[in-house]
């Protein structure tokens, strides 16, 4: 028996909602950003059944671009994150408010 | 992909989802994070995204989750307090749990076509087939990427790097440069 | 399900060669240590003396095999204060299961037909072993990140970053190296490349990897060094800046099984530059049918023959590696951590990228593009 291809995407749901609450719940500004990371990845995994289901290879074309999309913005975010790490001496996003009114 | 394997996967990859954000610990987010990306590339191998499946162990467990590892270690993270949780996130929280409940029952009432449906070309998924794509159909985004990469690169050295003692920025930075 | 029961066992055969190899290299690198010092090394481990006084010859080798796990084995499991237990205890089997995993990828020898069942002396056919052996290494740097982070020990920690920095560095110039060789032969399977390997340029040379690929072949030989932290790129465990790196907190079992993943690593490296450059379980001149010589002579061959021998090579050249890497390691002194880096992102990653191009360049010259 195959996999019911809603299942797939319910899965990719799921995750991605996992990371949305982690977004929402956490207020260090690392483990948001991880939890992004695991939202680009339930869309990846999304991609990945559509893929199958279309019988085409462009979904997963787009998942390797969003792979590379994803270590710039790594790079970048985290180089972000140490810069201002260094001058507010926290990663607690509550704390980052400088920017809020 | 067998039902059953596939089940499990699932299982695993929502756990250690949820470890991601339950976990108070950083190196235990991220240790949760990388098994949560390492379960998703063996559902992209079972998909048929075998070239994709094993990027996705290279490339995002193998090292962009180091480069979280290593931030964790410089900024010396210790054990995150309990959040607080503020109002307008719980609310946004319910509103978002009460769109997954939805969305899964629509997913589970529906009829369920398998994933078969589609008759495969030979090589689905293999290397040569995702170049082919990749340098045909996508070769100018594909040059774009590697422009977005070295932007990056060059961008995160910039902004993480401290300004040396004669340039300028040097003094409005807390250099702590004494120590 | 014979099926099954055969891919199990060449699962289970695999993997015990490669765990025999490792711990059989740890005398051998005492031994080695001392021929290369010119001193009498490992000689102390005898159960009772008793060969020596029936003039049998010095058992040291099995005596030091025995002990050593016996010693490892029965000594306190020590947790150090204000560790995370969980993790301390899971990060020396992280370390361990990426390297032993590998192995199911490697072809150990030709194809053998018994009883009707042809069977590929390989544990797991894929046809994207190249990038199943880079993610595998790539998955090897937690274990050795979490062993010091676990310890709550500074010296650890200083280790662990050190290893982690060097191997996500070094993998890099590995993955340069193997993209290249994935170019030559135009396959990702080791499979398909040992076959490749074989048959003669000339009329005489083998049609060995290293002759096309030496840049390579340097390549993935160094960073396969440094990948397995060892001197001259042992800055991890540094002994004495470090006290012992990222395992200063492990002892007994866990202690042993870091050591261990030391030890395969050096089998792998070896394994996987046998494998791309050597011919694997190639032999020159030796065809399914028997030798055939350059000279034009020929000496038949039963095709089991054949493939037993093939296995055999394989594993001398195996064995050849591990000893170059370990002559390496007492020749060499240490490097210092900007030397390290300096090498590694200045000196190969710019050569591998050069290989690649030039490779490239050579294929479509030669009409080899498709």
């Amino acid at each position: 028996m195959t996999v019911p291809y809603s299942w797939v995407m319910a899965l990719s749901a799921a995750i991605f909602v996992i990371g949305v609450a982690g977004v929402l719940l956490r207020r260090n500004v690392l483990v948001m950003f991880m939890s992004i990371e695991l939202m680009l990845n339930a869309v990846n995994l999304a991609f990945v059944a559509l893929a199958r289901r279309l019988g085409s290879m462009d979904g997963q074309v787009i998942v390797f671009f969003v792979m590379t999309v994803a270590a710039a913005e790594a790079a970048v975010g985290l180089g972000i994150i140490i810069s201002m790490f260094r001058n507010r001496e926290t990663v607690n996003a509550d704390e980052l408010n400088l920017l809020r009114w | 992909m067998p039902l059953a394997l596939f089940i499990f996967l699932a299982a695993l990859a929502i756990i250690s989802s949820l470890g991601v954000v339950i976990q108070r610990n950083p190196v235990h987010s991220l240790l949760a994070l990388v098994m949560t990306l390492l379960v998703i590339a063996v559902l992209f191998i079972g998909l048929g995204a075998v070239t994709v499946g094993f990027l996705q162990a290279i490339v995002y467990a193998g090292a962009i989750m180091v480069l979280f590892l290593f931030v964790i270690w410089l900024l010396n993270l210790q054990v995150e307090e309990r959040p607080v949780g503020h109002l307008a996130l719980k609310f946004f929280g319910a509103i978002a749990a009460a769109a997954l409940v939805a969305e899964l029952f629509l997913f589970f009432a529906h009829a369920h076509p398998t994933l078969a449906a589609k008759q495969l070309a030979p090589g689905y998924g293999s290397l040569a087939s995702l170049a082919s794509v990749l340098f045909k159909d996508y070769l100018v985004a594909f040059e774009a990427t590697s422009v977005l990469l070295l932007v990056a690169v060059v961008g995160a050295v910039a902004i993480a790097r401290r300004p040396g003692p004669s340039e300028p920025g040097a003094s409005g930075v807390k250099t702590g440069a004494a120590s | 399900m014979i099926e099954l029961l055969i891919g199990a066992l060449k699962a289970i055969i695999i993997l015990l060669l490669a765990l025999n190899l490792a711990a059989i290299l740890l005398w051998f690198e005492r031994k080695g240590s001392a021929l290369i010092q010119d001193r009498i090394g490992a000689n102390r481990a005898a159960i009772t003396g008793l060969g020596k006084k029936l003039g049998l010859p010095n058992l040291g080798f099995v005596n030091t095999l025995v002990a050593d796990p016996i010693k490892l084995f029965t000594k306190e499991d020590f947790v150090p204060e204000g560790a995370d237990r969980f993790l301390h205890s899971l990060a020396p089997f992280l370390a361990l299961f990426p390297v032993l995993i590998t192995f199911a990828v490697v072809p150990f020898g030709d194809q053998i037909t018994i009883a009707g069942h042809t069977i590929v002396l390989q544990a797991a056919s894929l046809d994207v072993a190249a990038l199943y052996i880079l993610a595998t290494i790539g998955i090897g740097v937690y274990g050795v990140a979490l062993g010091g982070w676990a310890s709550n020990n500074r010296w650890a920690l200083l280790g662990s970053v050190r290893a982690t920095a060097q191997m996500i560095s070094y993998e890099i110039a590995m993955g340069l190296a193997i993209i290249a060789v994935v170019m030559t032969y135009g396959t990702l399977d080791l499979q398909a490349m040992c076959h490749a390997q074989g048959g003669v340029w000339f009329g005489w040379l083998p049609r060995w990897g290293i002759f096309v690929q030496p840049v390579a072949f340097l390549l993935l030989m160094t960073a396969g060094m440094a990948e397995s932290k060892r001197v001259p790129f042992d800055l991890p465990e540094g002994e004495s800046e470090l006290i012992a790196g990222y395992f200063t907190e492990y002892s007994g079992g866990k202690q042993a099984c870091f050591m261990l993943t030391d030890f395969a690593e050096i089998v792998l490296v070896s394994v996987l530059v046998t494998t791309f450059f050597f011919g694997g379980w190639q032999i020159p001149w030796l065809y399914r049918d028997g030798f055939h010589l350059p000279g034009g002579a020929m000496l038949a061959m039963p095709n089991l023959l054949v493939a037993i021998l093939g296995v055999i090579a394989f594993w001398v050249k195996v064995v050849i590696f591990c000893w170059f890497q370990i002559l390496i390691r007492w020749t060499l002194p240490r490097f210092r951590y900007d030397q390290l880096m300096r090498l590694g992102w200045k000196g190969l990653v710019p050569l591998g990228l050069l290989n690649i191009v030039a490779t490239a360049f050579v294929i479509v010259l030669a009409g080899g593009a498709h």
